[in-house]
């Protein structure tokens, strides 16, 4: 198991790519699940409190948007804290003890991506451990896990770069490769008919009604 | 094919089955394990029941956790979602069986009229005992006319549309529960109806009250229980035969390694019995020889299978999680399918080995497989040229890759009602006075499927012990039936498990313990002796100490069998946790509140060994209720 050890590369993070979620909300529920006490949907849904995500999908314009915790380096909500409820742990992850929290809302108003939440049933915020139980055991966080379009990606930071990278150079490379060649034009070329309609023309249709 | 590998001994019980996975990795196929693994985690939507697409609003689903939306669009809560997708679950299986009845029925007024000259009324005894309880006079006529006035009665089942109860239920069914559910409301009026109304009130903006809803669920199930699946039993039975105790093998060893090997496979017996027969035919026999087998074997799966192996003795090569197993041998020529269960994966596994799949049926094909269309009309004909592409293929076997595991099991089939009673005597007294003695506790109906959820035949196998070793009589069908059968339950040496009482009552009739009464539209059969139980004892079948269970079920036809066993008055168990979770209102109904009403419920348990605890303390608390001993 990489721990944080001050290499930026070593750092475990989670990649979060819009373009891939169909905004299913399997994440929600795999969260929820993980963090209940029987760690099984069946028994999950019985429990009192009621078990909750620690992330949710949010509508942003034509995407849908995955939205957890950052585990910040420098993390806001940390320094806001006023009584040490929230912490770091060797992995890097930023976590945070219930029992200790007093409910003043601190870190809420301090995180830049609107993370933390108070919980009512709790009396108290809670907020995305990156699963590090389960990332302790060798596992994926369950989010990650439960994602069936792999919206969302789970590995060190060195990793993840490396699996972009790949991925932007293959798109930027895409509208060459559909020609035939990259570097030769075509012989004759036919004129390709336009589609009738196009999947962007229909959220178009859609746009000036504001949903979101 | 990059993808987890399957842990192959721990998905099943039934030998061969492990290995059978190990050679699919090797060579680079697919299962419907490793399937479920890519599935993984699944939808927890979906396994809720909580998830609405019956209008393109939606889809919609409820929040299980509270954060999210507590209603769909139309304002639909989780209890109206849960309890329609569960009739809509109903009424698919109800349509499966009923529609395979409709099959049937077709074929025996084609047989009536003289039209369908391949087929004859084999079992007239039962055709003028079915003529009786529908109230047809038989005196003085033809067997062909009395064949006709019954089919005319039993198409109008379908469709009639006058507000009188399905006849067959009426004639079948127990008084005393017949008045209970005329008092519910629930009396099923014609089959295609109910399944019908099933779907309209499912639509949007229709019922939206989770009771009002499960009881019309209740009135499709027994619309198929108490007379779709119970004509197409009584039909087949006319047809073919009423099974009788007979003796064969079952699990993948009864592939042959030099004859040419079919599989017939899916639920109809009408095209089934013919390819079984016409490939016993000297004609068929010596083609394959000329192509270098040493003749043909035909092997069945699934439901077919129990229908040709309870009818002829057709050796079965296993249930519904083998059939890509039996292509991965090696060894198959031809999958022969008609509908329901089939994996449409069989193309793709075939693509990988020389097997032909042959589709006969215009309501079930699959890309990718042969279709010759089946004609009840032409049916030798058909039957001889399905065979013949078998046959032809036998040249294109690779050897090297061939592999048969060499595992079969004895087993003893064919215990219909008719049957059962002439191993009794002729009459039920004997089994009467053993369970009045408490010689025998009870008797419990195992049904149902396979289901990659569950060790693979764990489920039906452990039940059924556990349940004999207490002295309770295990009835089944479907691919229980094949699974006991693969375990050796099925065979009157099985008695050895049973406790004192059963395994004296066994060895005095010369019967196993567990009694395969044939394919899944035959637990039929299974009401017809609860009926004549009740009804002997002058009580109703939720007195009766009886139960039912469906231990690794999967499908839609089981939820429609539990349901319509449930309303029967059996406490019914299942071992595979159904889509309802979500709704705690319809869950509660399900699985108590019913109880009331119809004397049987629900019971959702994993683990066979407590299940068989429990099932045994309802049983129990039945004969004390009763008076019996204990
Ligand atoms: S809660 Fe917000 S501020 Fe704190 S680590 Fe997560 S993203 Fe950063
Ligand atoms: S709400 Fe709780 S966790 Fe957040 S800053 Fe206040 S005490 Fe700390
Ligand atoms: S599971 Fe994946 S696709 Fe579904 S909502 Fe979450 S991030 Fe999006
Ligand atoms: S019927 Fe109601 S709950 Fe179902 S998809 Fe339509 S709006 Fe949603």
């Amino acid at each position: 198991m990489p721990t944080f050890s001050g290499s930026n590369m070593e750092k475990l993070t989670i990649y979060i790519n819009p373009e891939k979620c169909t905004g299913c909300r399997a994440c929600e529920i795999a969260c929820a699940v993980e963090h209940s006490m029987s760690k099984n949907l069946f028994g999950a849904i019985f429990e009192k409190p009621t078990p909750k995500p620690r992330l949710q999908v949010v509508v942003a314009d034509f995407f849908n948007v995955p939205m957890r915790c950052q585990h910040c380096e420098d993390a806001p909500c940390m320094e806001a804290c006023p009584t040490g409820a929230i912490s770091r742990t060797k992995e890097g992850f930023v976590v945070l003890n219930a029992n200790k929290c007093i409910g003043c809302l601190m870190c809420v108003m301090a995180c830049p991506f609107g993370h933390p939440k108070f919980e009512p049933e709790y009396k108290a915020v809670i907020k995305c451990d990156s699963c590090v139980d389960r990332v302790r055991e060798g596992k994926e966080p369950a989010c990650v896990e439960a994602c069936p379009t792999r919206a969302l990606k789970f590995g060190t930071l060195g990793e993840i770069l490396e699996e972009v990278r790949k991925e932007k150079a293959e798109s930027l490379i895409s509208g060459l490769k559909s020609q035939g060649m990259v570097y030769m034009k075509p012989v004759s070329e036919s004129k390709k008919k336009e589609d009738l309609v196009r999947p962007m023309d229909l959220y178009l249709a859609y746009s000036n009604v504001v949903w979101y | 094919m990059a993808g987890k590998k399957v842990p192959s001994k721990q998905v099943s019980i039934t030998p061969g089955v492990g290995k059978l996975i190990e050679k699919a990795e090797d060579d680079r196929v697919k299962t419907a394990w490793h399937r479920f693994l890519e599935q993984q985690p699944q939808c927890g939507f979906g396994l809720l029941g909580v998830c609405c697409k019956n209008c393109t609003m939606g889809p919609c689903r409820i929040d299980p956790f509270g954060v999210g939306p507590t209603k769909g669009v139309c304002g639909a809560d989780a209890d109206t979602i849960v309890a329609r997708n569960i009739v809509r679950m109903i009424a698919a299986g109800a349509a499966g069986h009923s529609d395979h009845s409709r099959d049937v029925v077709h074929v025996f007024k084609g047989v009536a009229e003289g039209k369908f000259r391949d087929y004859k009324l084999t079992d007239v005894e039962k055709l003028k005992e079915l003529a009786k309880i529908l109230g047809v006079e038989t005196e003085g006529k033809s067997e062909n006319e009395i064949a006709l006035e019954v089919a005319h009665i039993l198409e109008m089942e379908f469709g009639k549309q006058d507000e009188e109860p399905v006849r067959l239920l009426a004639a079948t069914a127990p008084k005393k529960r017949i008045k209970i559910w005329e008092k519910l409301g629930v009396l099923p009026r014609a089959i295609d109806r109910e399944i019908c109304l099933s779907m309209h009130r499912t639509h949007i903006g229709c019922d939206a009250d989770p009771a009002s809803l499960l009881l019309h669920g209740v009135r499709t199930a027994l619309a198929d229980g108490w007379c779709g699946s119970m004509m197409a039993t009584y039909l087949s039975d006319i047809l073919f035969g009423t099974p009788k105790p007979i003796k064969s093998l079952a699990n993948l060893g009864v592939l042959k390694e030099d004859m040419v090997n079919i599989i017939v496979h899916g639920h109809n017996p009408i095209l089934s019995m013919k390819i079984a027969e016409v490939a016993q035919s000297e004609e068929m026999q010596k083609l394959a020889e000329q192509y270098g087998a040493k003749g043909i074997n035909v092997a069945g799966m699934c439901c077919t299978g129990n229908e040709v192996l309870s009818r002829m003795g057709v050796q079965v090569a296993g249930n519904f999680l083998m059939q890509e197993l039996a292509i991965i041998t090696g060894a198959v020529e031809a999958v022969i399918v008609d509908y329901q269960c089939l994996m449409p994966s069989l193309v793709d596994v075939a693509s990988c080995y020389h097997t032909k799949i042959i589709t006969t049926e215009p309501k079930a094909r699959i890309p990718g497989a042969i279709h010759v269309e089946f004609d009840p009309e032409k049916a030798d004909e058909i039957a001889k040229e399905i065979i013949k592409i078998a046959i032809e293929n036998y040249k294109n076997r690779v050897p090297a890759k061939v592999y048969i595991p060499e595992h079969k099991m004895e087993l003893v089939a064919g215990f219909s009602v008719e049957a059962i009673l002439e191993a009794l005597g002729g009459t039920l007294e004997p089994l009467i006075k053993a369970l009045k003695d408490g010689t025998i506790k009870g008797i419990v109906g195992i049904v149902g499927c396979n289901n990659p959820r569950v060790k693979q035949n764990y489920g039906h196998v452990t039940l059924a012990k556990e349940l004999i070793k207490r002295d309770i009589l295990v009835v089944g069908t479907g691919c229980w039936g094949i699974a006991a059968a693969m375990h050796g339950l099925l065979t009157p040496e099985a008695a050895e498990m049973a406790g004192p009482g059963l395994k004296a009552v066994c060895e005095a009739l010369g019967i196993p313990p567990c009694l395969h009464m044939g394919s899944c539209v035959d637990c039929s059969r299974i009401l017809l002796v609860l009926s004549a139980l009740a009804n002997a004892l002058n009580v109703d079948i939720s007195d009766l100490p009886v139960a039912g269970s469906a231990p690794e079920w999967m499908s839609e036809k089981a939820v429609a069998i539990g349901t319509y066993f449930v309303a029967s008055g059996v406490f019914t168990h299942l071992g595979v946790i159904p889509p309802v979770l979500g709704s705690q209102k319809v869950t509660k109904l399900l699985t108590d509140d019913i109880e009331d009403l119809l004397g049987g419920k629900f019971y959702v348990e994993t683990d066979p060994v407590k299940a068989a605890e429990t099932i045994y303390n309802v049983i129990i608390e039945k004969r004390k209720k009763l008076g019996w001993p204990v």
